[in-house]
């Protein structure tokens, strides 16, 4: 039952792009089409549930230790780009077509604010053990899925619509998705 | 580019957030307030600053491969340094900011510049450059802290401006990308004014 709300808060009533406002820079960069965007979510997934691992094990086996808190952003940061090397040596091996399709947003996982903020919250959560951290990161990375693919989902729609001059582009993508963000308040209440 | 240039074009040309696009997370997430917003700025400044002039000072001495990694590391040390400095001088401050100080590191706008000015040239251009593009985010975080403050509340910079109940969706999540995507484009429409004339 904990999982599940922690699950069901993570991806709809604290939604980690629309109400914690991380990650928006692949939010707007990758989300102009459904299937790249598909690809950056599972990129985003694997990094996240990684990193939040080892982050989580530094914090609780060394950093706490040796009492050298402030020595966590410099820590986590390091592994984060390590991990997201590694994956982007794995991709171009295993699936040169995606690797193609992600291009420059690969690196860019490495500061997307979304890999380090989640693994800085589950880190801070004192109620957290490894079980909840892993779920916790899952939840985020199917939450910034699910943002993601239905942002993508409408760019695609809006396309083809007439849209003032002024406004074309990022204008009423932002617009946009100011009002996905009013539709997820509507979850406010399940948890 | 002269001097002047390099030091002005942060603030509308080439402005961190209306133009580039960078640096969006804490720009929606910190602006609730117009002080928050300025609190945020400033503290990306002196990151941007610091790392700008110790890049610059020491590009010559890094290996092209493990150029970023050691960009990184440079960064993440002055952020923990305001950090701790904000923790000990201004806790509230602190408080109201929470998450998204750490996560000034993985603004792509101090490693955006580290990558493309600060590692290209002398350490005055880019102190200048850094400074620059900084105040230019301060400004871009202040003006739409403003626009939410008081819409939101009725208040700018924590004076009360008007009686009665605000817009409370200005200060929630959907109105930071609502009064954002509208700020876009006002600011589109006067540079394209400025360029016809």
């Amino acid at each position: 039952m904990e999982y599940i709300l922690i699950i069901i808060s993570a991806v709809f009533v604290n939604n980690i792009i629309l109400a914690k406002f991380l990650g928006i820079c692949p939010f707007l960069g990758v989300s102009n089409k459904v299937s790249t965007s598909i690809g950056m979510t599972g990129a985003v997934t694997f990094v996240m549930v990684i990193a939040t691992i080892v982050t989580f094990l530094i914090q609780k086996h060394v950093l706490d230790i040796y009492e050298i808190q402030y020595m966590r952003t410099i820590t986590f940061i390091l592994v984060i780009a390590s991990l997201v090397q590694l994956v982007e040596i794995m991709l171009k091996k295993v699936s040169p077509p995606l690797y193609q399709a992600l291009g420059i947003f690969l690196p860019l996982i490495t500061t997307n604010c979304a890999v380090l903020g989640v693994a800085i919250l589950a880190a801070d959560d004192v109620n957290f053990g490894m079980l909840e951290s892993v779920v916790f990161a899952i939840a985020n990375a199917i939450g910034f899925g699910v943002a993601l693919i239905t942002f993508a989902g409408l760019r695609e729609h809006l396309d083809l619509v007439d849209v003032p001059k002024g406004m074309k582009g990022v204008p009423i993508a932002f617009v946009v998705a100011g009002l996905l963000a009013l539709a997820f308040m509507g979850f406010a209440g399940i948890a | 580019m002269s001097r002047a240039q390099i030091f002005t074009k942060g603030f509308i040309k080439e402005n961190a957030v209306f133009s580039l696009l960078l640096g969006l997370c804490p720009m929606l997430g910190v602006t609730t307030t117009a002080i928050n917003g300025v609190g945020m700025g400033l503290a990306t400044t002196f990151v941007l600053l610091m790392s700008n002039i110790v890049v610059a000072m020491i590009k010559d001495f890094i290996p092209d491969k493990v150029r970023i990694p050691s960009f990184i590391v440079i960064i993440a040390s002055f952020v923990t340094i305001v950090e701790l400095t904000m923790q000990a001088y201004m806790p509230s401050l602190f408080d109201a900011l929470g998450l998204f100080i750490p996560l000034i590191v993985v603004n792509c706008l101090i490693l955006g510049r580290a990558e493309a000015f600060a590692s290209k040239n002398s350490f005055i251009d880019s102190a200048l450059d850094g400074l620059g593009m900084g105040l230019g985010f301060t400004f871009a975080l202040a003006i739409l802290g403003a626009i939410r403050e008081v819409l939101g509340s009725g208040q700018f910079f924590g004076l009360q401006i008007y009686n009665g109940d605000g817009m409370l969706v200005f200060v929630l999540a959907p109105g930071a990308f609502i009064a954002l995507g509208y700020l876009i484009a006002i600011i589109n429409r006067l540079k394209a004014k400025t360029e016809s004339k």
